[in-house]
């Protein structure tokens, strides 16, 4: 009897109930100085000059501004991002967006901090602000003058074929934009720092990613990499918000070096807004042909991407974005070209789904509207058009190699959970009836990239003296469960109960490697890699098993029903973890339980549809969502509590950009959207319960057969929420409602339709 | 987050409120806190003291006197939503507060601080102003009466006087009244409020968040008292209002939820 | 600087304060409990959430002045002699969290919502619930644990 595949409650839940977790504004630090940033409120600006004289004169206030520290981060090094245009931690002659850093208040306190903020000076000279990406993008005013144009990154290519749509008896087509939103993790970022007695710098962070963390601050900071501890404790949510290290976390390290003194600092959440990077952020125009009878064959993208002030990893997503374009079709002809610029706004990074939600998007409005155009119910365009069950591995043309899919088989789930053909009778009746509320129903078919740079994790297996294991694991939950399901997987694999297992992460002394969570990997990797962890340890304890009961270690045995080994066929003598590890202690040989294993694999692709029903208020607009079901398969499910959860997790994301979400700037690049009062994160009363329906199809890519399941709520979700909105107008002859779809959006849209 | 400097002085009497806040000119009342605690940690206002008046005795209440609910200005949202009396006498006034914050807020936010903060989009301040409702208040010269219609007079100012305290709210039994809240989000402020009942045989409209304050909607009364149908009412909505335009909605489309809300406010009346 | 006294989960607390601290920064501050979050500055999100005199407030919300002579339950009040209470009973059994962070909130949300109507609708939970957010869990497990505490007589 395995335990995988069982709904197991966390192990980890107790200290969060209790108020007991240890994110990094809870830690106690003796003698920290608190630090607060002056940034700017202007989006595009030189400056002419700080004054931090009445700030100082604060008692134990001190100000550095860019004049005293000259270190600057740059962009991933990837080949299609423009490099030249790199951050100066505090600007020293330009800002570019609001909230770029200006100065930093050392202070005894975080009162003294704010009160000496807000006295720092700086006179600005105001430059040319561009906030819209289309603006950016015609290359009027340049942001980066010696890089001679706002052009961050590009993805695929910049010729196109005259012939694409030849064959096309129909050739539907839109103009979309995926629009600005934040991550918003609960916790903010915290950040802390100090330099040890022996002179090494212990960072403590609110990351998604502690050991990429090191890395990169090592070599910003022109750090030995023995130098440098960085612990992410609990982190209250990421959301790929936390995926990077940014100015405020080299700030804070380079602080405690250069004052010898440990220093804190926590945003506020109005900072966090502005400070913490963006997701989305793409216009995409579209044009989708095939023929009458229903047939796609043709699809061109074109992504204009919103990379924020600063290049960084936000201006790539187009490549994904290019990538997964052919969602789940099988259609023969895909020409991308994307493109990413830089604007006066915050920088942009890769928020929940990065690039693959954009696609979703994409192709599911197009599908739609190409059903519409032939007067084809949107089900049946999508399952005579999806790649076939048995046509894995697939290589769509837009150069993605998909592992494996039935996207038949998850149409039919949804469709039947859902009771479409009900739904479309009281769609029908309440259209003859003439009132104002409309039913719509909308459909979303997606699949989507996990582990998406096939990266290599690190896991490592000990036995402890008194016959438990501890899991060290590069992969770094925050909030995904890892100590419970990778205890679990490690546990089927070791015979153990999840009890006498502890899972150990984030923190760069206990674990030496890792890639941390994001790109909905962890499972995948870090999971096998514990598991091949185990493995390893099994077999060493095979050979110390062998010595004590006299036997070759290729005839012992692990019994996991048991936890015990013993000679094949003779069940005694045998060995528990908890005999064998006390044998092993008293003779020195304890190490020798310990092995670790590094996994690698390429990308894997979950997939799934989902549908989405919403009653429409044709004279207010008001959109409210009735019910929502998701089939997400993501191959294996190792704990179907947590998989559930992140399902319902990311359902909500994607049905608040459909519905609420959006960060607004003006045009002079003020945001407007700054705070939870201005941004429309919705509660618990605006939302319905979800219907997540389970479906596995293993994957061959690795022998759990899991692929990732973190942010296929999300990519599902959207598409098919405003797939429901145009639905529900389609008798009012509207095509397209921008997201949100709140009720002025919908109003617009039913006013441009009347005219 | 971190409010700037103040002092803090507790009043034991609706007397001791008034002389502290005669001592100096930027002290501000502090009730439930909930409109004004936010506003400091934004800074956005920087009172030089604030004068706790949260503990006063004999300033929660709901009364019933002659026609007239009287309730006294520190009663809390929570406590309105199940008062009795409200229920049975002005259940228009209940339902507002009902939709005001969240539950957390309305366990601290009273309703004489929610109408002093003179919000643009007070739920309670359009019920209040459509049931002709009307305020006492306390300063140096003693008690006076300022009938809702002359208390907002302009965005988040009202005509107390410097130092005077809202000590009572007045409203008529009305039976039938309707507030509709048209949000995002529920926990958003009112895109648009509209509040319709029946006062003294007159049916009268308020809205909220269609101009600088909470305004009734005349043009909407003068039709209906002409004879005009709800729908045909309801199209003058808009009329003598600036309805603002801010990250909820444009001006047009408040315009056009007001004209929507009041048919529907006034066909459910 | 005012004097306050307050107690604060069974325990009596006196202490001189400057009038802007907040009640959220002297509990976790000034006391040490940390299991009481912020999550905003617009008092939005909830994730501060605490009980005074039994009822749920945002104390983020208040200062610390305006809480003297109250009885103040936090997050580490709640579970009795190392149980824990049938609320976070009902949030662990009905995997109501992921990163934590909203949960001793949403916690404290739940026992006043219950203790006010014992027997919600799943309508009334959202809409009780409606001052506290979650970024995680889609709020789908929350409004199930809140059910199961209801049933379980919290």
């Amino acid at each position: 009897m395995s335990i995988l595949g069982n709904r197991v409650l966390r192990k980890e839940d107790p200290r969060f109930l209790r108020g007991e977790a240890t994110y990094v504004e809870n830690l106690t630090l003796e003698g920290a100085l608190t630090i607060t940033f002056v940034r700017s409120l202007l989006a595009h600006a030189r400056v002419v000059g700080v004054d931090t004289s009445a700030a100082e004169a604060l008692p134990d206030v001190q100000v550095f501004t860019g004049a005293d520290i000259d270190v600057t981060t740059g962009p991933p090094p990837i080949p299609v991002l423009e490099q030249r245009m790199r951050r100066p931690v505090v600007a020293k002659d330009v800002v570019r967006f609001v909230g770029d850093i200006v100065a930093v208040v050392v202070s005894p306190d975080r009162a003294t901090g704010v009160d000496a903020a807000e006295l720092v000076s700086v006179e600005y000279d105001p430059l040319p602000v561009v906030v819209d990406m289309t603006d950016a993008a015609k290359d009027e005013v340049i942001l980066y003058p010696e890089v001679g144009t706002n052009v961050a990154g590009r993805a695929g290519r910049m010729d196109h074929d005259q012939n694409l749509f030849e064959g096309c008896d129909v050739v539907v087509s839109d103009t979309i934009e995926s629009q600005r939103m934040a991550g918003c993790p609960l916790e903010v970022r915290s950040a802390a720092a100090q330099v040890d007695a022996d002179g090494r710098v212990t960072a403590w962070l609110s990351t998604q990613v502690p050991h990429r963390d090191h890395f990169g601050l090592t070599a910003t900071l022109g750090m030995e990499p023995g130098q440098l501890r960085v612990i992410a404790p609990d982190v209250g949510g990421g959301f790929g918000a936390k995926s990077a290290f940014g100015a405020e976390e080299t700030l804070i390290v380079w602080l405690a070096r250069h004052l010898g003194k440990p220093v804190r600092w926590t945003e506020t959440r109005s900072e966090s807004m502005i400070a913490l990077p963006h997701g989305r952020g793409q216009r995409l125009e579209l044009k989708l042909g095939g023929t009458r009878d229903g047939k796609l064959l043709a699809y061109r993208i074109d992504i204009l991407a919103d990379a924020g002030a600063y290049t960084g990893v936000g201006a790539f997503l187009p490549n994904l974005t290019g990538l997964l374009s052919s969602g789940v079709y099988a259609i023969p002809r895909i020409e991308v070209e994307g493109c990413s610029v830089v604007t006066n706004t915050t920088p942009m990074t890769t928020i929940r789904g990065a690039g693959r939600p954009e696609a979703a998007q994409a192709i599911e409005r197009m599908v739609d509207l190409f059903a519409a155009e032939i007067g084809m119910d949107p089900a049946e365009l999508r399952r005579k058009n999806f790649i076939a069950k048995d046509a894995f591995p697939y290589q769509t043309a837009s150069h993605a190699t998909y592992d494996s899919g039935d996207y038949e088989g998850a149409l039919d789930l949804a469709l039947r959970s859902v009771g479409y053909e009900v739904l479309r009778a009281e769609q029908r009746r309440r259209r003859d009836a003439g009132g104002t509320l409309e039913l719509g129903i909308g459909i979303s078919s997606y699949t989507e990239i996990t582990n998406p740079l096939g990266e290599e994790e690190y896991g490592e297996v000990e036995i402890t003296p008194d016959g438990g294991a501890i899991v060290h694991t590069g992969s770094f939950s925050h909030g995904q469960g890892h100590e419970t399901t990778f205890a679990m997987i490690v546990g089927e694999r070791l015979g153990l109960p999840l009890e006498k297992i502890t899972v150990v992460k984030g923190d760069t002394d206990d674990v030496p490697k890792g890639t941390g969570t994001f790109g909905s990997k962890s499972t995948q990797i870090g999971g096998m890699a514990a598991r091949g962890a185990a493995d390893a340890v099994v077999e060493r304890a095979k050979g110390l098993v062998g010595d004590y009961l006299e036997a070759s270690a290729a005839d012992i045995v692990l019994d996991t029903g048991q936890g015990r080994f013993h000679v094949v066929g003779t069940p005694q003598p045998a060995l528990s973890w908890t005999e064998l590890a006390e044998r092993a202690t008293a003779d020195g040989r304890l190490e020798e339980l310990k092995a670790q294993h590094d996994f690698q694999a390429p990308p894997t692709f979950p997939f799934g549809v989902h549908i989405a029903v919403v009653e429409v208020d044709v004279e207010t607009g008001k959109v409210e969502l009735e019910r929502l079901v998701a089939v997400d398969d993501a191959g294996t499910l190792i704990n179907p509590l947590i998989a559930e959860g992140q399902v319902h997790g990311g359902v909500f994301t994607g049905v608040a950009q459909a519905l609420y979400e959006e960060f607004v700037y003006d045009e002079e690049g003020n945001p407007l959207t700054s705070t939870l009062v201005g941004y429309a994160f919705p509660s618990s009363a605006d939302l319905p319960g979800w219907e997540a329906v389970e479906m596995e199809t293993p994957t061959p890519a690795n022998e759990l057969g899991v692929k990732g399941i973190g942010e296929s709520g999300t990519i599902g979700s959207t598409p098919a929420v405003w797939n429901a909105v145009l639905d529900a107008l389609a008798p009012y002859g509207v095509r397209h409602v921008d997201m949100p779809c709140n009720g002025e959006n919908v109003w617009r849209a039913l006013q441009e339709a009347s005219a | 987050m971190i409010p700037a400097a103040f002092e803090y002085a507790r009043a034991g009497s609706v007397e001791e409120a008034i002389e502290l806040l005669g001592r100096d000119e930027d002290a501000k009342v502090l009730a439930g806190g909930h409109s004004l605690i936010p506003a400091l940690k934004l800074r956005i206002a920087r009172p030089s003291v604030l004068v706790d008046i949260g503990r006063l005795e004999g300033l929660s209440y709901v009364r019933e006197d002659g026609d007239v609910v009287a309730i006294g200005a520190l009663t809390r949202h929570a406590a309105l939503v199940r008062d009795p009396v409200l229920a049975a006498r002005c259940p228009l006034i209940a339902h507002a507060a009902e939709l005001v914050g969240d539950p957390q807020v309305r366990h601290l936010g009273t309703i004489g601080g929610s109408l002093a903060h003179a919000d643009p989009a007070s739920d309670l301040g359009a019920v209040a102003l459509v049931l002709d409702g009307e305020l006492v208040a306390r300063g140096p010269n003693g008690e006076r009466t300022i009938p809702m219609t002359e208390f907002f007079t302009g965005p988040f100012t009202n005509a107390l006087g410097p130092q005077e305290l809202l000590t009572e709210i007045r409203v008529p039994t009305v039976e039938r009244g309707v507030y509709l809240k048209y949000q995002r989000s529920v926990r958003d402020w009112a895109t648009v409020g509209v509040a319709a009942a029946v006062v003294d045989g007159r049916v009268q409209v308020g809205l909220a968040s269609m101009g600088a304050t909470p305004l009734r909607a005349s043009a909407v009364e003068e039709a209906l008292a002409g004879g005009a149908s709800p729908a045909d009412a309801a199209a003058r909505a808009g009329d003598g209002t600036e309805p603002p335009a801010d990250v909820n909605a444009s001006s047009e489309y408040r315009a056009h939820l007001a004209r929507v809300l009041v048919r529907r406010a006034l066909e459910q009346l | 600087m005012t004097n306050v006294a307050l107690t604060v989960n069974g325990v009596r607390h006196e202490a001189d304060v400057e009038p802007r601290l907040l009640l959220v920064y002297y509990l976790r501050e000034t006391l040490g409990l940390k299991g009481t979050n912020v999550g905003c500055d617009t008092s939005s999100c909830g994730a501060c959430t605490i009980l005074v005199d039994g009822q749920s407030v945002k104390s983020c919300t208040l200062l610390t002045a305006q809480a003297d002579g109250s009885d103040v339950t936090t997050i580490e009040g709640l579970a009795a002699d190392g149980e824990l209470h049938p609320v976070q009973q009902a949030f662990h059994e009905q995997h109501a969290l992921q990163c934590g962070y909203c949960t001793p909130g949403f916690v404290m949300a739940t026992v006043s919502l219950l203790q006010e109507n014992p027997s919600p609708s799943e309508e009334e939970i959202r809409h009780g619930l409606e001052g506290n957010l979650c970024r995680c869990t889609g709020y789908h497990n929350i409004v199930r644990a809140v059910e199961a505490a209801a049933r379980a007589g919290a």
